[in-house]
């Protein structure tokens, strides 16, 4: 599979001169399968570029894996181009809610006074699904969602193709009331998303003194992301989510503080940033 | 790419991390009614630490402290609150009598409720539980 990162900025799209070396969009990933399939992650105002970058030639069917309904992971779905064509079959997946289907959850984006234009007005007439409790197969792909720790309901995604996986959690807090290097991995949130994962994209936007200000917001701090890559066995940690608030000078500190982390281990770290991409 | 660890339901594993940090008894169970924690709260009125018990399916923890009523007669698992919580799918309360781990008869009253993640799907239970001030008094 082929990943490409089209956003990965937390909580707020950022644009600027500040940051511009890992980019301002929020989240989207884009998860281009051997068979061709297209599948999604997240669609983040980094969506809104990824759809200009298709142009007339995107897949027939597009599957987008929504991890929840912050407005952040959602915002750019209504500028996504292929959402405006008739002939494209668009499934939109999402974490399921105990109480309202995702249809109904996303439906206010997709009005006024939000927007324009209704959803049952949309061409592409997308389908709406909550994501299933057992593992489903998109095209080429064994797709996982779960259930993770992040207020309101949340999943992350394990994309499995070849004996290889993805993993995606980009917003993540699974230290919340764990202690997180020590606590047995089945009681750890998402470890099974991420366990061997060749690639994790993985919350990691605050610092450590951030955190201490933030705890329950829904977040990682980068120890906690570092920690957590490593009780997975996922031996390459791409830090994502970045804090709107981080410029590209801060998130090279970052950087460093997670090298520092995880010197001893035997796992790499890096930051995502909007063009970086993945293959295996 | 290893990957062979089960995974707990995030429900139960917010469930035990609250627990943990509670200094109220509490007692949680899984889908199948097989107890997966309970609180160090919990370790004085049971007479015995998780760390000593473990896991135990739901047809060894409902004998292994012994309950019955105040007048001895022994509770099945399904008139407990949490059986009636599994059972029923709704709270349950009732005051009853344990023997403890340390062989220390006790009285308490339990609370327990089911964590339901959709009408129809049951993923566990959690019990609150404490020691009643006199034995035997307690309100019904």
């Amino acid at each position: 599979m082929k990943v490409t990162v089209w956003g990965c900025r937390g909580s707020l799209a950022s644009p600027g001169p500040e940051t511009v070396r890992f980019g301002g969009q929020t989240s989207c990933v884009a998860v281009h399968l051997s068979d061709g399939s297209l599948l999604i992650l997240d669609a983040g105002t980094g969506i809104r570029p990824l759809g200009m970058a298709l142009g007339g030639d995107h897949p027939q069917r597009i599957d987008i894996l929504i991890t929840h309904l912050h407005t952040d992971h959602i915002e750019g779905l209504r500028f996504f181009d292929p959402i405006w064509d008739p002939a494209v079959q668009l499934n939109v997946w999402g974490p399921p809610s105990p109480i309202r289907g995702l249809r109904s959850r996303i439906a206010p984006f997709f009005a006024p006074p939000f927007f324009p234009v209704h959803l049952r007005n949309l061409p592409s007439q997308p389908e709406f699904r909550d994501t299933p409790t057992t593992t489903w197969r998109i095209g080429s792909a064994v797709v996982t969602a779960q259930l993770v720790k992040h207020p309101g309901p949340t999943v992350g995604y394990r994309i499995e193709e070849n004996g290889q996986a993805l993993a995606y959690l980009p917003d993540h807090e699974p230290a919340l009331g764990s202690e997180l290097s020590e606590v047995e991995t089945e009681w750890i949130s998402g470890f099974t998303l991420a366990e061997g994962a060749a690639v994790l994209l993985h919350d990691g936007q605050y610092t450590h003194a951030e955190y201490d200000e933030r705890v329950g917001w829904g977040h990682s701090s980068t120890e906690d992301a570092v920690t957590f890559a490593r009780r997975a066995g996922a031996p390459r940690l791409a830090l994502f989510h970045h804090d709107p608030l981080h410029t590209d000078a801060q998130l090279e500190a970052i950087l460093a503080r997670a090298n520092e982390l995880s010197a001893s281990g035997a796992g790499q770290v890096e930051l995502a940033r909007e063009g970086m991409t993945f293959e295996f | 790419m290893a990957k062979t660890h089960a995974q707990r339901n995030l429900i139960l594993i917010l469930a035990r991390d609250l627990a943990s940090r509670l200094a109220t008894p509490v007692f949680v169970v899984d889908h199948e009614g097989t107890l997966v924690y309970f609180n160090e709260a919990a370790e004085p009125v049971l007479g015995r630490t998780y760390a000593e018990t473990g896991e135990l399916r739901a047809g060894e923890w409902a004998t292994e402290w012994s309950p019955t009523d105040d007048e001895g007669r022994p509770i099945p698992l399904e008139d407990l609150p949490l059986g009636v919580a599994f059972r029923e799918g709704r709270a349950s309360h009732l005051p009853f009598r344990i023997v403890g781990g340390d062989r220390v008869a006790r009285a308490i009253e339990a609370t327990a409720f089911p964590l339901l993640i959709r009408e129809d799907e049951i993923i566990g239970a959690i019990a609150v539980f404490w020691e009643r001030s006199s034995e035997g008094t307690a309100d019904r």
